[in-house]
């Protein structure tokens, strides 16, 4: 994008305490994991000023000063901390000294229309720093959890040969374990076949019913539609106390009167207790897209002799697609995370992956979970990226543009 | 598509009974514990009969489960690992069978009986003895004090001033009010009297005060043994199998502080309401699991004592590292000058209304 407006040189009042406060922030974090806060704010404010005055009125060569500041930052972490201190001093070292001559050239205001009054300015950018914490908030969590499943050790602790970035700290052994081991591959399987026959069901009846409630005909249907979706109001631990008690006594009318087996009587029992979990989801995806739903389309194709059900499957089902799909994709995440119900109303045998991991939490923090993790967070990704990709092409198909 | 599922749901029906006939559910504590029982009774018994045993690590609550399951008649366990005080529960709220130990349980090699085997170990009609276990504490060797001693024990936990630092403790009365009295200059032999009164109760919670601020506390074994792998605490309590584990296994700078170590006992109860089926398995199981040889081969992976008086000379060396396990045992004498037996009796009828006061005293 071209320059919009005409830049120039800033003053130094700006530009010194503008760095030094970067400086400042990043030091703070160095100097809290070093024992000393307010020290480190201090070194490093001092350090970026100095720096930047370095730059400007001795240097007064922008390529040289960003290979001398990278090295010097990078040198320091080596000494410091080692391999992993480096390249974080590296990247800071190229950050603050971009930084300088971002605010000395004024080069911040390249971009922007040249109306903007300061203040805008500055909300322009304070606005996607904001937006940056967010995001960096919410991601950590899930960050941290994968070097961590790398781990040598048998602990949730980043060891010093970790840190150091020393090969020897590293391994795919929980990897190996996840594969290998008995349990967590039972629990995997039970996932596995838990959660898609419970989607297929929580797809098939929230449909069903998100159509029926559509109709204005229906009498009662608010408080149907609220009943419907209860299951995801109501706190999870009491909906999972009344299913323990309920099909207990389902359990018992299978296996006594209907003489199925146990363990298949299970699952029965997971998979429905599952699937009404993940009803609500779908009524609500689905109640969503019928809106935009032209009714008149039903009554063409009635016109035109056929009946309701083919109408239902080629006519309605197909516009209503996405809503079914992202409601089935959330039934499948709520049955494939589901721990508290199927703790409640499954017995060992039905053991989840959730309910697996729960247990290895508590009884035996082993790195392994953090390996599952890392793979389900994979799995995840893939799946969403899948499905966006073909609601593209179908778009593209039928002629649409993607929104 | 459709009539693909049905078909599908219809050879699931058909083909799971018979896949999954031979099928037993052992509750028990996870971990390396689990573990041991996986490599010393669970696979040599699948090896034997096929049977296939699917662990459930949810001997944490176990009373509350087997009293949901009771309520809701839906028994899914077949054996249950629990701490004697929690088998003695079990046992009067009629939550497990009584057994006759010797007709239930294999005599040992020279012929003894196994009551007499076990002896004392058999602190009820449910329980079926298994280990012995103590909880005692263990402390980071790194983080102790230039010039110091190492701690050599409980009431090191209470002394701040030599030893600085977060401790451990697990979140409940049992052990952490007796180490209290002790470690205050009551006497052995007085300590559950003490806690049978007020004063002593409030004694014990006065020392717990002195550590209260720098404890942090834990509800299982593995977290305490993840706060001593990080060096959050200097110092904590827990099993000792698990600090075995940890320092002997996975090479962590932890050092074990035996003194006034608590001995407990581990062992199974047979829930009841079975069907006679299944408690036939559940016996021949037990039969299997609790002879004097499989007992010591249990040792062979984990430091905790095997129950029965004949096992003992047959407990030799770890199972992959080839280190004699006799040093590692809480029973070893050279480990502690002092130690106590948890009073399962005083603390079956106590647990409830102590654990009510312990929790008010945690939120205060």
């Amino acid at each position: 994008m071209a320059a919009l407006t005409p830049i120039s040189r800033k003053p130094m009042s700006l530009v010194l305490p503008t760095v030094a406060a970067a400086g400042g922030f990043f030091g703070l974090f160095i100097g809290t994991s070093n024992g000393s806060g307010i020290l480190g704010v201090l070194i490093g404010a001092l350090m970026a000023v100095i720096g930047a005055a370095l730059y400007i009125f001795v240097l007064k060569n922008e390529k040289l000063g960003k290979w001398l500041t990278i090295a010097l930052y990078g040198a320091l972490g080596f000494l410091f901390g080692g391999l992993a201190a480096a390249i974080v001093g590296l990247l800071y070292g190229w950050f603050i000294q971009w930084f300088s001559y971002w605010l000395y050239e004024g080069r911040y205001r390249a971009r922007l229309l040249p109306y903007l009054t300061p203040g805008q300015v500055l909300w322009h950018y304070a606005f996607r720093v904001i937006c940056g914490a967010i995001f960096t908030f919410l991601i950590t969590p899930i960050l941290v959890v994968m070097p961590l499943s790398f781990n040598e050790q048998d602990f949730f602790t980043f060891t010093p040969e970790m840190l150091r970035l020393d090969p020897a700290g590293y391994s795919l052994k929980h990897y190996q374990d996840f594969f290998t081991n008995n349990e967590w591959q039972r629990s995997f399987k039970n996932s596995l076949i838990i959660a898609p026959i419970a989607t297929i069901i929580s797809v098939s009846l929230g449909t069903l019913a998100a159509i029926g409630l559509s109709q204005s005909h229906v009498p009662g249907r608010r408080a149907i539609m609220a009943i419907m979706i209860s299951p995801m109001i109501v706190p999870l631990i009491i909906s999972a106390t009344g299913m323990f008690f309920f099909y207990s006594d389902i359990g018992h009318w299978l296996e006594g009167t209907l003489g199925m087996n146990k363990t298949f009587v299970g699952y029965v029992k997971v998979v429905l207790a599952h699937a009404v979990l993940g009803i609500p989801f779908v009524i609500i995806t689905v109640t969503a897209t019928l809106v935009g739903f032209d009714r008149s389309l039903t009554r063409a194709a009635a016109n035109m002799g056929a009946n309701p059900v083919t109408t239902f499957f080629r006519v309605q089902m197909p516009l209503i697609l996405p809503g079914v799909i992202s409601g089935g994709l959330f039934a499948f995440i709520t049955s494939f995370d589901e721990v508290v119900v199927v703790l409640f109303v499954g017995s060992a045998s039905q053991k989840t992956l959730p309910w697996q991991m729960f247990t290895g939490l508590r009884e035996q923090i082993s790195p392994t979970i953090l390996a599952v993790a890392t793979i389900l967070v994979g799995i995840s990704i893939l799946l969403l990226a899948t499905v966006e990709l073909l609601r593209r092409r179908s778009e593209r198909l039928r002629g649409m543009s993607p929104t | 598509m459709k009539t693909k599922l049905t078909a599908l749901a219809v050879t699931t029906a058909l083909v799971a009974p018979a896949a999954m006939a031979q099928e037993m559910t052992i509750v028990s504590w996870g971990g390396a514990y689990t573990a041991s029982q996986k490599n010393a009774y669970h696979d040599p018994y699948t090896a034997k009969t096929g049977v296939t045993i699917i662990n459930d690590d949810s001997s944490a609550e176990g009373i509350s489960k087997l009293r949901a399951m009771k309520e809701a008649n839906n028994l899914t366990w077949d054996l249950v690992d629990l701490e004697a005080a929690d088998a003695m529960r079990a046992c009067d709220e009629g939550l497990a069978i009584e057994v006759d130990h010797d007709e239930l349980l294999a005599a040992a090699p020279d012929g003894t009986s196994a009551s007499d085997d076990f002896g004392d170990m058999i602190v009820s009609d449910c329980f079926i003895p298994q280990i012995v276990f103590s909880t005692t504490f263990g402390y980071r060797t790194d983080l102790l004090p230039e010039g110091k001693e190492a701690p050599a024990g409980a009431c090191q936990a209470f002394d701040l001033e030599n030893y600085p630092g977060k401790r451990g403790l697990n979140k409940r009365p049992i052990a952490n009010m007796e180490w209290a009295l002790l470690c205050d200059g009551v006497a052995y032999e007085d300590v559950y009297d003490a806690l049978e009164t007020a004063e002593g109760q409030a004694r014990a919670f006065a020392k717990l005060d002195t550590i209260k601020d720098e404890t942090i506390w834990w509800s299982s074994a593995a977290e305490a043994i993840q706060l001593l792998a990080d060096g959050e605490v200097f110092m904590s309590s827990t099993y000792n199998g698990r600090l075995f584990s940890a320092i002997v296994e996975q090479e962590q700078p932890i050092g074990m502080a035996w003194d006034w170590q608590m001995f407990d006992l581990d062992g199974w109860v047979i829930p009841a309401g079975l069907s006679d089926e299944r408690l036939a398995q559940v016996k021949d199981y037990v039969f299997f699991a609790t002879d004097t040889q499989r007992l010591a081969d249990q040792a062979a992976y984990i430091s905790y004592g095997p129950a029965r008086a004949s096992s003992a000379p047959l407990v030799g060396k770890h199972a992959t590292l080839g280190i004699d396990m006799g040093p590692h045992m809480p029973t070893d004498p050279n480990n502690a000058e002092n130690t106590f037996v948890n009073n399962y009796e005083w603390w079956a009828d106590n647990r409830d209304d102590l654990d009510a006061k312990f929790q008010a005293w945690l939120a205060k």
